[in-house]
Protein backbone atom coordinates (compact mmCIF):
# COMPACT_ATOMS: atom_id res chain seq x y z
CA UNK A 1 0.00 0.00 0.00
CA UNK A 2 1.17 3.29 -0.73
CA UNK A 3 2.87 4.98 2.21
CA UNK A 4 1.39 8.41 1.65
CA UNK A 5 -2.67 6.47 1.68
CA UNK A 6 -4.41 7.64 4.47
CA UNK A 7 -5.95 4.84 6.17
CA UNK A 8 -9.15 4.11 7.60
CA UNK A 9 -9.29 2.45 10.58
CA UNK A 10 -9.66 -1.05 10.31
CA UNK A 11 -13.55 -1.86 11.25
CA UNK A 12 -12.62 -4.05 13.94
CA UNK A 13 -10.53 -1.10 15.92
CA UNK A 14 -13.82 0.88 15.01
CA UNK A 15 -16.70 1.28 17.91
CA UNK A 16 -19.31 -0.67 17.21
CA UNK A 17 -22.61 1.10 16.93
CA UNK A 18 -24.12 -0.20 19.49
CA UNK A 19 -21.30 -0.04 22.27
CA UNK A 20 -21.30 3.66 21.61
CA UNK A 21 -25.08 4.08 21.52
CA UNK A 22 -24.83 2.43 25.19
CA UNK A 23 -22.11 4.48 26.11
CA UNK A 24 -23.61 7.43 25.38
CA UNK A 25 -26.52 6.33 27.04
CA UNK A 26 -24.56 5.46 30.18
CA UNK A 27 -23.00 8.96 29.55
CA UNK A 28 -26.25 10.73 30.08
CA UNK A 29 -27.26 8.88 33.84
CA UNK A 30 -23.67 10.00 33.96
CA UNK A 31 -24.67 13.47 33.74
CA UNK A 32 -27.58 12.90 35.73
CA UNK A 33 -25.06 12.89 38.56
CA UNK A 34 -25.09 9.07 39.16
CA UNK A 35 -21.03 8.76 38.74
CA UNK A 36 -19.85 11.71 39.04
CA UNK A 37 -19.60 11.74 42.84
CA UNK A 38 -18.11 8.23 42.04
CA UNK A 39 -15.36 9.72 40.00
CA UNK A 40 -16.00 7.80 37.24
CA UNK A 41 -14.25 8.48 34.41
CA UNK A 42 -16.47 8.85 31.77
CA UNK A 43 -17.73 12.47 32.54
CA UNK A 44 -14.24 13.90 31.10
CA UNK A 45 -12.32 14.44 34.57
CA UNK A 46 -12.35 15.30 37.98
CA UNK A 47 -15.20 17.15 39.03
CA UNK A 48 -14.17 20.88 41.02
CA UNK A 49 -15.82 19.24 44.10
CA UNK A 50 -13.09 16.04 43.89
CA UNK A 51 -10.67 18.60 43.65
CA UNK A 52 -11.45 20.72 46.55
CA UNK A 53 -12.32 17.87 48.93
CA UNK A 54 -8.98 16.39 48.79
CA UNK A 55 -10.24 13.38 50.48
CA UNK A 56 -6.78 11.35 48.77
CA UNK A 57 -9.38 9.20 46.96
CA UNK A 58 -7.71 8.14 43.45
CA UNK A 59 -8.07 11.22 40.98
CA UNK A 60 -10.92 9.68 38.37
CA UNK A 61 -8.58 8.10 36.39
CA UNK A 62 -8.79 8.89 32.56
CA UNK A 63 -5.56 8.03 31.88
CA UNK A 64 -4.43 4.24 30.38
CA UNK A 65 -5.13 3.70 26.41
CA UNK A 66 -7.00 0.19 26.81
CA UNK A 67 -10.50 1.11 25.50
CA UNK A 68 -13.50 -0.59 26.20
CA UNK A 69 -13.36 -3.32 23.48
CA UNK A 70 -9.79 -3.80 25.07
CA UNK A 71 -8.06 -2.09 22.29
CA UNK A 72 -5.07 -0.93 23.60
CA UNK A 73 -4.00 2.24 21.25
CA UNK A 74 -0.93 2.65 22.61
CA UNK A 75 0.30 -0.14 20.59
CA UNK A 76 -1.17 0.91 17.53
CA UNK A 77 0.53 2.61 14.54
CA UNK A 78 0.04 5.17 12.44
CA UNK A 79 -0.53 4.84 8.54
CA UNK A 80 3.05 5.66 8.29
CA UNK A 81 3.77 2.79 10.83
CA UNK A 82 4.61 5.93 13.52
CA UNK A 83 4.37 4.76 17.14
CA UNK A 84 1.83 6.35 19.14
CA UNK A 85 3.09 8.72 21.81
CA UNK A 86 2.16 6.96 25.01
CA UNK A 87 -0.47 8.75 26.75
CA UNK A 88 1.11 9.51 30.14
CA UNK A 89 2.77 12.20 27.76
CA UNK A 90 0.30 13.18 25.77
CA UNK A 91 -2.04 14.23 28.77
CA UNK A 92 1.13 15.65 30.38
CA UNK A 93 2.33 17.83 27.76
CA UNK A 94 0.05 20.49 26.40
CA UNK A 95 -0.47 24.30 25.72
CA UNK A 96 -3.74 25.21 26.58
CA UNK A 97 -3.06 28.90 27.77
CA UNK A 98 -6.32 29.00 29.90
CA UNK A 99 -4.66 27.11 32.23
CA UNK A 100 -1.30 28.69 32.27
CA UNK A 101 1.68 28.85 29.76
CA UNK A 102 3.93 26.02 31.13
CA UNK A 103 3.59 23.29 29.31
CA UNK A 104 2.92 21.20 32.76
CA UNK A 105 0.21 23.89 34.06
CA UNK A 106 -2.81 22.35 32.22
CA UNK A 107 -2.16 18.72 33.64
CA UNK A 108 -1.88 20.68 36.91
CA UNK A 109 -4.89 22.82 36.73
CA UNK A 110 -7.54 21.92 34.29
CA UNK A 111 -8.82 19.33 36.89
CA UNK A 112 -11.26 22.59 38.29
CA UNK A 113 -12.88 22.42 35.26
CA UNK A 114 -16.33 21.79 35.59
CA UNK A 115 -17.02 19.64 31.78
CA UNK A 116 -20.58 18.29 32.58
CA UNK A 117 -23.55 19.81 31.85
CA UNK A 118 -21.92 21.30 29.12
CA UNK A 119 -23.56 23.18 26.10
CA UNK A 120 -22.48 24.25 22.81
CA UNK A 121 -23.73 27.72 20.79
CA UNK A 122 -24.23 27.16 17.15
CA UNK A 123 -24.93 30.54 15.49
CA UNK A 124 -24.72 32.50 12.18
CA UNK A 125 -25.08 31.39 8.70
CA UNK A 126 -27.36 28.40 9.17
CA UNK A 127 -31.24 27.08 9.53
CA UNK A 128 -30.61 25.79 12.85
CA UNK A 129 -29.42 28.01 15.58
CA UNK A 130 -29.71 28.08 19.01
CA UNK A 131 -27.57 26.95 22.05
CA UNK A 132 -27.77 22.78 22.18
CA UNK A 133 -26.69 20.47 25.30
CA UNK A 134 -23.09 18.93 23.89
CA UNK A 135 -25.39 15.25 23.50
CA UNK A 136 -27.62 16.78 21.26
CA UNK A 137 -24.67 18.54 19.15
CA UNK A 138 -22.95 14.88 18.42
CA UNK A 139 -26.11 12.92 18.16
CA UNK A 140 -26.56 10.72 15.48
CA UNK A 141 -23.19 10.96 14.31
CA UNK A 142 -21.10 8.00 14.94
CA UNK A 143 -17.66 8.33 16.68
CA UNK A 144 -14.72 6.94 15.52
CA UNK A 145 -10.88 6.25 16.51
CA UNK A 146 -8.51 8.23 14.39
CA UNK A 147 -4.58 8.17 14.94
CA UNK A 148 -3.66 11.28 13.68
CA UNK A 149 -0.06 13.28 14.13
CA UNK A 150 -0.34 16.59 16.04
CA UNK A 151 2.49 19.21 14.54
CA UNK A 152 2.76 22.16 17.07
CA UNK A 153 3.65 25.05 15.32
CA UNK A 154 6.86 24.80 18.56
CA UNK A 155 8.72 22.41 15.87
CA UNK A 156 7.31 19.65 18.09
CA UNK A 157 5.02 16.11 17.48
CA UNK A 158 3.53 13.22 18.27
CA UNK A 159 1.00 10.65 17.36
CA UNK A 160 -2.39 10.87 18.92
CA UNK A 161 -5.26 7.95 18.95
CA UNK A 162 -8.39 10.54 18.49
CA UNK A 163 -12.10 9.31 19.09
CA UNK A 164 -14.77 11.82 17.85
CA UNK A 165 -17.01 12.43 14.94
CA UNK A 166 -16.72 13.73 11.62
CA UNK A 167 -16.74 17.72 11.84
CA UNK A 168 -18.18 18.13 8.54
CA UNK A 169 -21.29 15.32 9.17
CA UNK A 170 -21.64 17.30 12.62
CA UNK A 171 -22.02 21.02 11.03
CA UNK A 172 -24.09 19.60 8.21
CA UNK A 173 -27.08 18.59 11.01
CA UNK A 174 -27.38 22.43 11.66
CA UNK A 175 -28.07 23.25 7.40
CA UNK A 176 -25.75 25.88 7.20
CA UNK A 177 -26.83 28.11 4.31
CA UNK A 178 -25.19 29.55 1.26
CA UNK A 179 -23.73 32.79 2.80
CA UNK A 180 -21.71 30.27 5.30
CA UNK A 181 -17.77 30.41 3.87
CA UNK A 182 -16.51 29.79 7.02
CA UNK A 183 -16.65 28.42 10.68
CA UNK A 184 -15.69 30.18 13.71
CA UNK A 185 -15.23 28.45 17.22
CA UNK A 186 -15.01 29.67 20.65
CA UNK A 187 -13.51 28.19 23.37
CA UNK A 188 -14.70 28.69 26.89
CA UNK A 189 -14.45 31.70 29.26
CA UNK A 190 -14.64 31.02 32.75
CA UNK A 191 -11.29 32.26 34.48
CA UNK A 192 -12.80 31.27 37.34
CA UNK A 193 -11.68 27.83 36.92
CA UNK A 194 -9.53 28.69 33.62
CA UNK A 195 -6.89 30.33 35.79
CA UNK A 196 -4.86 31.45 33.03
CA UNK A 197 -7.46 33.57 31.77
CA UNK A 198 -7.55 35.04 35.59
CA UNK A 199 -3.56 35.96 35.13
CA UNK A 200 -2.16 39.07 34.82
CA UNK A 201 0.26 38.55 32.08
CA UNK A 202 -1.18 36.95 29.31
CA UNK A 203 -2.03 39.26 26.11
CA UNK A 204 -4.38 36.78 24.22
CA UNK A 205 -7.64 38.35 24.28
CA UNK A 206 -9.97 35.75 25.36
CA UNK A 207 -11.86 33.76 25.09
CA UNK A 208 -9.61 31.95 22.19
CA UNK A 209 -11.35 31.44 18.52
CA UNK A 210 -9.72 29.70 16.06
CA UNK A 211 -11.35 29.49 12.02
CA UNK A 212 -11.79 27.32 9.26
CA UNK A 213 -12.99 27.83 5.90
CA UNK A 214 -15.84 25.92 5.01
CA UNK A 215 -14.42 23.67 2.58
CA UNK A 216 -11.48 22.77 4.86
CA UNK A 217 -14.29 22.06 8.13
CA UNK A 218 -16.57 19.29 5.46
CA UNK A 219 -12.92 17.88 4.68
CA UNK A 220 -13.13 13.88 5.61
CA UNK A 221 -9.97 14.46 7.73
CA UNK A 222 -11.45 16.84 10.85
CA UNK A 223 -12.92 15.70 13.56
CA UNK A 224 -14.89 17.11 16.11
CA UNK A 225 -12.53 15.20 19.08
CA UNK A 226 -14.65 13.71 22.10
CA UNK A 227 -11.67 11.27 23.87
CA UNK A 228 -8.12 9.79 22.97
CA UNK A 229 -6.73 6.48 23.76
CA UNK A 230 -10.27 5.17 23.84
CA UNK A 231 -11.39 7.39 26.71
CA UNK A 232 -12.85 10.68 27.06
CA UNK A 233 -10.96 12.93 26.42
CA UNK A 234 -9.16 14.53 30.15
CA UNK A 235 -9.65 18.40 30.67
CA UNK A 236 -6.14 19.40 30.00
CA UNK A 237 -6.53 18.07 26.17
CA UNK A 238 -9.71 20.07 25.81
CA UNK A 239 -12.96 18.20 27.21
CA UNK A 240 -15.50 17.69 26.57
CA UNK A 241 -15.07 18.98 22.94
CA UNK A 242 -12.30 20.07 20.54
CA UNK A 243 -11.44 20.41 17.33
CA UNK A 244 -8.27 18.05 15.05
CA UNK A 245 -7.07 19.20 12.40
CA UNK A 246 -4.01 17.18 11.56
CA UNK A 247 -2.72 19.09 8.47
CA UNK A 248 -2.64 21.96 10.86
CA UNK A 249 -0.38 23.19 13.19
CA UNK A 250 -1.71 22.48 16.71
CA UNK A 251 -3.20 25.87 17.56
CA UNK A 252 -5.61 25.43 14.78
CA UNK A 253 -6.96 22.52 17.04
CA UNK A 254 -9.18 24.55 19.27
CA UNK A 255 -10.18 23.28 22.44
CA UNK A 256 -13.33 23.30 25.12
CA UNK A 257 -15.15 24.49 22.27
CA UNK A 258 -18.74 26.24 23.50
CA UNK A 259 -19.73 28.45 20.06
CA UNK A 260 -20.10 26.76 16.59
CA UNK A 261 -20.37 30.11 14.22
CA UNK A 262 -20.95 30.09 10.77
CA UNK A 263 -19.72 33.24 9.16
CA UNK A 264 -19.60 35.11 6.08
CA UNK A 265 -16.00 36.71 6.42
CA UNK A 266 -12.87 34.84 7.56
CA UNK A 267 -12.61 34.74 11.41
CA UNK A 268 -9.35 36.66 13.33
CA UNK A 269 -7.70 33.75 15.10
CA UNK A 270 -6.54 34.55 18.37
CA UNK A 271 -2.87 33.85 17.79
CA UNK A 272 -3.46 35.68 14.44
CA UNK A 273 -4.35 38.68 16.58
CA UNK A 274 -1.79 38.93 18.88
CA UNK A 275 1.02 38.31 16.23
CA UNK A 276 0.06 38.17 12.79
CA UNK A 277 3.39 38.22 11.52
CA UNK A 278 4.11 34.91 12.94
CA UNK A 279 0.71 33.06 13.07
CA UNK A 280 -1.33 33.14 9.79
CA UNK A 281 -5.42 32.38 9.42
CA UNK A 282 -4.32 29.08 7.56
CA UNK A 283 -1.52 27.66 9.64
CA UNK A 284 -1.04 24.38 6.92
CA UNK A 285 2.30 22.07 8.36
CA UNK A 286 4.58 23.44 5.50
CA UNK A 287 8.42 23.13 6.44
CA UNK A 288 8.88 25.16 2.98
CA UNK A 289 7.78 28.37 5.30
CA UNK A 290 9.40 29.26 8.05
CA UNK A 291 8.26 30.92 11.37
CA UNK A 292 9.98 33.77 12.61
CA UNK A 293 10.74 31.32 16.08
CA UNK A 294 11.02 27.97 14.42
CA UNK A 295 12.42 26.67 11.37
CA UNK A 296 9.36 24.32 10.40
CA UNK A 297 11.78 21.99 8.44
CA UNK A 298 11.75 19.34 10.63
CA UNK A 299 10.33 18.52 13.95
CA UNK A 300 11.42 16.58 17.13
CA UNK A 301 8.99 13.72 18.14
CA UNK A 302 7.97 13.32 21.56
CA UNK A 303 8.48 11.25 24.02
CA UNK A 304 12.24 12.60 23.83
CA UNK A 305 14.94 10.16 24.08
CA UNK A 306 18.43 11.93 25.30
CA UNK A 307 20.43 8.87 23.67
CA UNK A 308 18.29 8.52 20.72
CA UNK A 309 17.82 10.88 17.50
CA UNK A 310 14.10 12.22 17.69
CA UNK A 311 14.26 15.05 15.16
CA UNK A 312 12.72 14.19 12.07
CA UNK A 313 11.92 15.82 8.61
CA UNK A 314 7.92 17.70 8.63
CA UNK A 315 6.05 16.52 5.50
CA UNK A 316 3.88 18.70 4.04
CA UNK A 317 0.60 19.11 5.40
CA UNK A 318 1.67 17.09 8.05
CA UNK A 319 1.64 14.30 5.87
CA UNK A 320 -2.28 14.60 4.54
CA UNK A 321 -1.36 16.18 1.51
CA UNK A 322 -2.80 13.65 -0.20
CA UNK A 323 -6.58 14.17 1.43
CA UNK A 324 -6.10 17.94 1.81
CA UNK A 325 -3.83 19.71 -0.96
CA UNK A 326 -6.43 20.16 -3.30
CA UNK A 327 -8.18 23.12 -0.92
CA UNK A 328 -5.33 25.35 -1.52
CA UNK A 329 -4.91 24.56 -5.48
CA UNK A 330 -3.88 27.66 -6.56
CA UNK A 331 -2.97 29.65 -3.40
CA UNK A 332 0.64 31.06 -2.51
CA UNK A 333 1.16 28.86 0.89
CA UNK A 334 4.27 31.32 1.41
CA UNK A 335 1.50 34.39 1.57
CA UNK A 336 -1.48 32.87 3.11
CA UNK A 337 0.90 30.84 5.90
CA UNK B 1 33.74 33.53 57.84
CA UNK B 2 36.39 32.00 56.52
CA UNK B 3 36.79 32.60 52.45
CA UNK B 4 37.26 29.28 52.17
CA UNK B 5 34.47 27.94 54.12
CA UNK B 6 32.29 30.76 52.01
CA UNK B 7 33.62 29.37 48.85
CA UNK B 8 33.26 26.52 49.37
CA UNK B 9 29.74 26.84 50.39
CA UNK B 10 29.32 28.74 47.14
CA UNK B 11 30.37 25.98 45.44
CA UNK B 12 28.53 23.47 46.82
CA UNK B 13 25.25 26.43 46.26
CA UNK B 14 26.35 26.74 42.62
CA UNK B 15 26.42 22.73 41.88
CA UNK B 16 23.24 21.86 42.83
CA UNK B 17 21.08 22.95 40.29
CA UNK B 18 23.60 20.55 37.84
CA UNK B 19 23.47 18.30 40.12
CA UNK B 20 20.18 17.73 40.36
CA UNK B 21 19.59 17.45 36.96
CA UNK B 22 22.59 15.49 35.94
CA UNK B 23 20.59 12.76 38.69
CA UNK B 24 17.75 12.82 36.84
CA UNK B 25 19.08 12.79 33.21
CA UNK B 26 21.09 9.84 34.60
CA UNK B 27 17.47 7.88 35.76
CA UNK B 28 16.30 8.88 31.90
CA UNK B 29 19.28 7.37 30.40
CA UNK B 30 19.33 4.36 32.51
CA UNK B 31 15.68 3.71 32.49
CA UNK B 32 15.12 3.54 28.28
CA UNK B 33 11.16 3.51 29.30
CA UNK B 34 11.26 5.99 31.67
CA UNK B 35 8.14 7.01 33.33
CA UNK B 36 6.74 10.50 33.07
CA UNK B 37 9.86 12.17 35.90
CA UNK B 38 10.55 15.30 37.07
CA UNK B 39 12.22 16.87 33.57
CA UNK B 40 8.67 16.29 32.15
CA UNK B 41 7.33 15.09 29.26
CA UNK B 42 9.96 17.25 26.80
CA UNK B 43 13.42 16.33 28.61
CA UNK B 44 15.19 17.92 26.06
CA UNK B 45 13.42 21.12 26.21
CA UNK B 46 13.42 21.34 29.99
CA UNK B 47 16.86 20.67 30.18
CA UNK B 48 18.25 23.27 27.79
CA UNK B 49 15.77 25.64 29.66
CA UNK B 50 16.95 24.91 32.87
CA UNK B 51 20.41 25.47 31.98
CA UNK B 52 19.72 28.63 30.45
CA UNK B 53 17.53 29.92 33.25
CA UNK B 54 20.06 28.93 35.88
CA UNK B 55 23.11 30.58 33.85
CA UNK B 56 20.54 34.05 34.28
CA UNK B 57 20.19 33.89 37.43
CA UNK B 58 23.79 33.03 38.55
CA UNK B 59 24.95 35.69 36.06
CA UNK B 60 22.27 38.01 38.02
CA UNK B 61 23.52 36.77 41.55
CA UNK B 62 27.50 38.05 40.07
CA UNK B 63 26.14 41.31 39.37
CA UNK B 64 24.45 41.42 43.11
CA UNK B 65 27.69 40.60 44.40
CA UNK B 66 29.51 43.55 43.41
CA UNK B 67 26.24 45.91 44.76
CA UNK B 68 26.52 44.24 48.35
CA UNK B 69 30.29 44.39 48.55
CA UNK B 70 30.00 48.19 47.80
CA UNK B 71 26.66 49.01 49.93
CA UNK B 72 28.32 46.98 52.71
CA UNK B 73 31.21 48.53 52.23
CA UNK B 74 32.88 44.34 52.09
CA UNK B 75 35.05 44.07 49.59
CA UNK B 76 35.95 40.72 50.33
CA UNK B 77 32.83 39.66 48.71
CA UNK B 78 34.69 40.79 45.61
CA UNK B 79 37.06 37.94 45.80
CA UNK B 80 33.94 35.09 45.39
CA UNK B 81 32.74 37.00 42.43
CA UNK B 82 35.02 35.08 40.09
CA UNK B 83 33.98 31.69 41.01
CA UNK B 84 29.74 32.94 40.61
CA UNK B 85 30.32 34.62 36.94
CA UNK B 86 32.74 31.41 36.11
CA UNK B 87 29.86 29.13 37.00
CA UNK B 88 27.35 31.49 35.15
CA UNK B 89 29.71 31.26 32.08
CA UNK B 90 29.56 26.98 32.58
CA UNK B 91 25.90 27.51 33.31
CA UNK B 92 25.08 29.22 29.71
CA UNK B 93 27.98 27.22 27.95
CA UNK B 94 26.15 23.86 28.98
CA UNK B 95 22.47 25.79 27.88
CA UNK B 96 24.37 26.59 24.37
CA UNK B 97 25.52 22.89 24.13
CA UNK B 98 22.28 21.52 24.95
CA UNK B 99 20.67 23.85 22.03
CA UNK B 100 22.63 22.75 19.70
CA UNK B 101 23.41 18.93 20.50
CA UNK B 102 19.80 18.13 21.94
CA UNK B 103 17.06 20.20 20.74
CA UNK B 104 19.02 21.24 17.11
CA UNK B 105 20.60 17.48 17.10
CA UNK B 106 23.45 19.24 15.48
CA UNK B 107 21.52 19.78 12.06
CA UNK B 108 23.79 22.75 11.15
CA UNK B 109 22.16 23.94 7.89
CA UNK B 110 18.77 24.59 10.77
CA UNK B 111 21.03 25.80 13.63
CA UNK B 112 22.95 28.46 10.79
CA UNK B 113 19.27 29.51 9.37
CA UNK B 114 18.54 29.94 13.03
CA UNK B 115 21.31 32.12 14.17
CA UNK B 116 20.32 34.39 10.85
CA UNK B 117 16.59 34.44 11.06
CA UNK B 118 15.14 34.15 14.73
CA UNK B 119 16.58 37.23 16.62
CA UNK B 120 16.11 35.53 20.01
CA UNK B 121 18.77 32.74 18.54
CA UNK B 122 20.90 36.01 17.60
CA UNK B 123 20.60 37.54 20.94
CA UNK B 124 21.35 34.26 22.91
CA UNK B 125 24.73 33.38 20.64
CA UNK B 126 25.81 37.56 21.56
CA UNK B 127 25.24 36.88 25.52
CA UNK B 128 27.12 33.93 25.32
CA UNK B 129 29.98 35.31 23.25
CA UNK B 130 30.13 38.75 25.47
CA UNK B 131 30.70 36.43 28.15
CA UNK B 132 33.41 34.28 26.49
CA UNK B 133 36.13 36.92 26.95
CA UNK B 134 35.37 37.68 30.40
CA UNK B 135 35.50 34.04 31.16
CA UNK B 136 38.94 33.94 29.79
CA UNK B 137 40.14 37.16 30.97
CA UNK B 138 39.07 36.29 34.86
CA UNK B 139 42.65 35.35 35.89
CA UNK B 140 44.56 37.52 38.85
CA UNK B 141 47.53 37.10 35.75
CA UNK B 142 44.89 38.97 32.75
CA UNK B 143 43.17 40.91 35.16
CA UNK B 144 46.98 42.48 35.56
CA UNK B 145 48.49 42.35 32.32
CA UNK B 146 44.83 44.38 31.29
CA UNK B 147 45.32 46.88 34.06
CA UNK B 148 42.97 49.68 34.05
CA UNK B 149 41.49 47.51 30.57
CA UNK B 150 40.32 45.04 32.99
CA UNK B 151 37.43 46.82 34.07
CA UNK B 152 36.33 48.42 31.01
CA UNK B 153 36.13 44.87 28.94
CA UNK B 154 34.37 43.38 31.77
CA UNK B 155 31.56 45.96 31.39
CA UNK B 156 30.67 43.91 28.92
CA UNK B 157 28.70 41.93 31.68
CA UNK B 158 26.11 44.14 31.05
CA UNK B 159 25.61 43.21 27.52
CA UNK B 160 25.69 39.80 28.72
CA UNK B 161 22.54 39.91 30.88
CA UNK B 162 20.57 42.23 28.67
CA UNK B 163 21.29 40.00 25.80
CA UNK B 164 19.91 36.93 28.08
CA UNK B 165 16.52 38.60 29.32
CA UNK B 166 15.82 40.01 25.75
CA UNK B 167 16.59 36.69 24.78
CA UNK B 168 13.87 34.82 27.25
CA UNK B 169 11.37 37.70 26.47
CA UNK B 170 11.48 37.19 22.45
CA UNK B 171 11.37 33.43 22.92
CA UNK B 172 8.11 34.08 25.21
CA UNK B 173 5.46 33.43 23.59
CA UNK B 174 2.49 34.43 26.59
CA UNK B 175 2.70 34.55 29.93
CA UNK B 176 5.65 37.05 30.67
CA UNK B 177 5.15 36.79 34.17
CA UNK B 178 8.84 35.44 34.88
CA UNK B 179 10.35 37.63 31.85
CA UNK B 180 9.21 40.34 33.67
CA UNK B 181 11.06 39.25 37.08
CA UNK B 182 14.00 38.69 35.43
CA UNK B 183 13.52 42.26 33.64
CA UNK B 184 12.96 44.15 36.88
CA UNK B 185 15.79 42.45 38.53
CA UNK B 186 18.33 43.23 36.01
CA UNK B 187 16.94 46.91 36.16
CA UNK B 188 17.27 47.15 39.60
CA UNK B 189 20.73 46.37 39.37
CA UNK B 190 21.48 48.57 36.66
CA UNK B 191 19.54 51.26 38.08
CA UNK B 192 21.12 51.03 41.11
CA UNK B 193 24.75 51.10 39.42
CA UNK B 194 23.56 54.76 37.35
CA UNK B 195 23.12 56.16 40.40
CA UNK B 196 25.62 55.06 43.01
CA UNK B 197 27.54 58.18 44.40
CA UNK B 198 31.26 57.68 42.94
CA UNK B 199 31.60 55.93 39.66
CA UNK B 200 34.15 53.44 41.78
CA UNK B 201 32.70 49.28 41.52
Amino acid sequence: MSRNQFIEPNSSEITPEAVYADRRRWLQKAGAGLAVGAGLALTGGCSAEDAEAGTGLAAPENTGSVDENGVDWEQKTSELDEAVTPSSYATAYNNFYEFGTSKSDPAENAHVLTTSPWTVEIAGEANKTGTFDLDEVLRGVAEEDRIYRLRCVEAWSMVIPWRGVPLGEVLKKFEPNSKAKFVKFTTLYRPEEMSGQASLFNSIDYPYVEGLRIDEAMNDLALLGTGMYGKPLPNQNGAPLRLVVPWKYGFKSIKSIVKIEFTESQPRNSWNVLQASEYGFYANVNPAVSHPRWSQASERRLPGNLLSRKRIDTLPFNGYGEQVASLYAGMDLSKYF
Amino acid sequence: MNLLVVKALLWALLLGPAAWLGFHVYELIYDPTPALGPLGADPVEYIVRFLGEWGLRILLLSLLLSTLARRLKKPVIIRVRRLVGLFAFAYVSAHLVGYVWLLAEARWGEIIADVFDRPYITVGLLGWVTLLPLAVTSTRGWQRKLGRNWKRLHQLVYVAVIAGVVHLFWLTKDGFEEVVVYALITALLLAERRFKGTRRT
